[in-house]
């Protein structure tokens, strides 16, 4: 009997890991390798004026959200009404990235839709989308005042992700990270 | 019914117009070998399961584009891997690196054939002990 007992203790741990592999929920979400980092550097012009440029140090000074964005991006139509509420109650600076798109779809999309960003980043090519480890927008970077990335989400933000898992990143908006 | 080959035939013919671009085609074979060694081991994160070799979606065409600018600014294989591993994670390579945590997977078997011997030793010395003809030893 006890020659039983080893192989299916081998075989119900081998179980357990099974279910809990299974369970890890949305597997095209990766842990990014960018959460307790510096955010990537760049220096892109902006969407809607060439001559201007915007990049990482920009960014810095206060709590802000960094949305990767492209007009042919279906959920980013869908989450883009939140992220109009969230700059009409000015709750975070919010900038983006235009990622691989074309400019002049991407300017009418706001001017139609309107523009919840204090300015989008024209990233034609995708270099700098690479840099930060883009995979599929929406995905959404939350940057403290030093500029580090503490948060990424993939996919389309809503009310109540950004209770979950970026107001209660913020100091002063729950626990300190 | 002639003319249904005829047809038939040019369709075959047509479906290698489907094939993806591969984009670069490096002058130096040697080159070009290792490009097309590095991006079939890139998982397309986009599309999960297939390489940035069998995709054509637009990030594996970035990412195609990237490693052939890598390897004609002379780097290396291991360069190439570490810039992807700091932008996406360990998740990006299909052969993971034998350093760090990875390292675990390519030790791991190694470990588990070396038990099994010794598993199978021991049992194969028991039954060599055991009395000649005593053959009714039965599994319960």
């Amino acid at each position: 009997m006890n020659r039983y007992v080893w192989p299916l203790v081998a075989v119900m741990a081998l179980l357990v890991f099974l279910v809990m592999g299974l369970r890890h929920g949305d597997p095209r979400a990766l842990p990014s390798p960018f959460i307790g980092k510096p955010a990537p550097q760049f220096e892109l012009p902006t969407l809607k004026n060439p001559e201007v440029t915007i990049g990482t140090n920009t960014m810095a000074g206060d709590y802000s959200l960094v949305n990767v964005w492209a007009t042919w991006c279906v959920m980013c139509r869908a989450e883009h009404p939140f992220l109009l509420e969230l700059a009409a109650k000015k709750a975070i600076p919010i900038y983006g990235i235009n990622w691989r798109d074309s400019r002049l779809e991407a300017i009418r999309w706001l001017d139609d839709l309107g523009d919840p960003y204090l300015a989008s980043a024209y990233d034609e090519d995708g270099r700098v989308g690479i840099d930060w480890g883009v995979y599929g927008a929406p995905e959404t970077f939350l940057l403290d005042p030093a500029g580090t990335v503490i948060y990424k989400h993939l996919g389309p933000l809503d009310a109540v992700i950004w209770q979950r898992e970026f107001v209660s990143r913020m100091s002063g908006g729950g626990q300190a990270q | 019914m002639k003319r249904l080959f005829v047809i038939l035939a040019t369709l075959l013919l047509v479906s290698t117009a489907f094939a993806i671009d591969q984009g670069k085609r490096f002058d130096d074979p040697e080159m070009q070998a290792r490009y097309e060694k590095l991006i079939s081991e890139v998982r397309c994160l986009q599309c999960q399961n297939q390489s940035i070799k069998d995709s054509n979606v637009t990030l594996a065409a970035d990412l195609r584009r990237e490693i052939a600018r890598m390897i004609e600014e002379g780097q290396t294989d291991e360069d190439i891997a570490e810039f992807l591993v700091v932008r996406y994670g360990e998740f990006a390579l299909y052969s993971p690196r034998k350093t760090g945590k990875t390292l675990i997977l390519w030790v791991v078997p190694f470990l588990l054939v070396l038990f099994g011997g010794y598993a199978l030793m021991r049992v194969v010395k028991h039954r060599m002990s055991l009395p000649i003809g005593d053959d009714t030893e039965q599994e319960g």
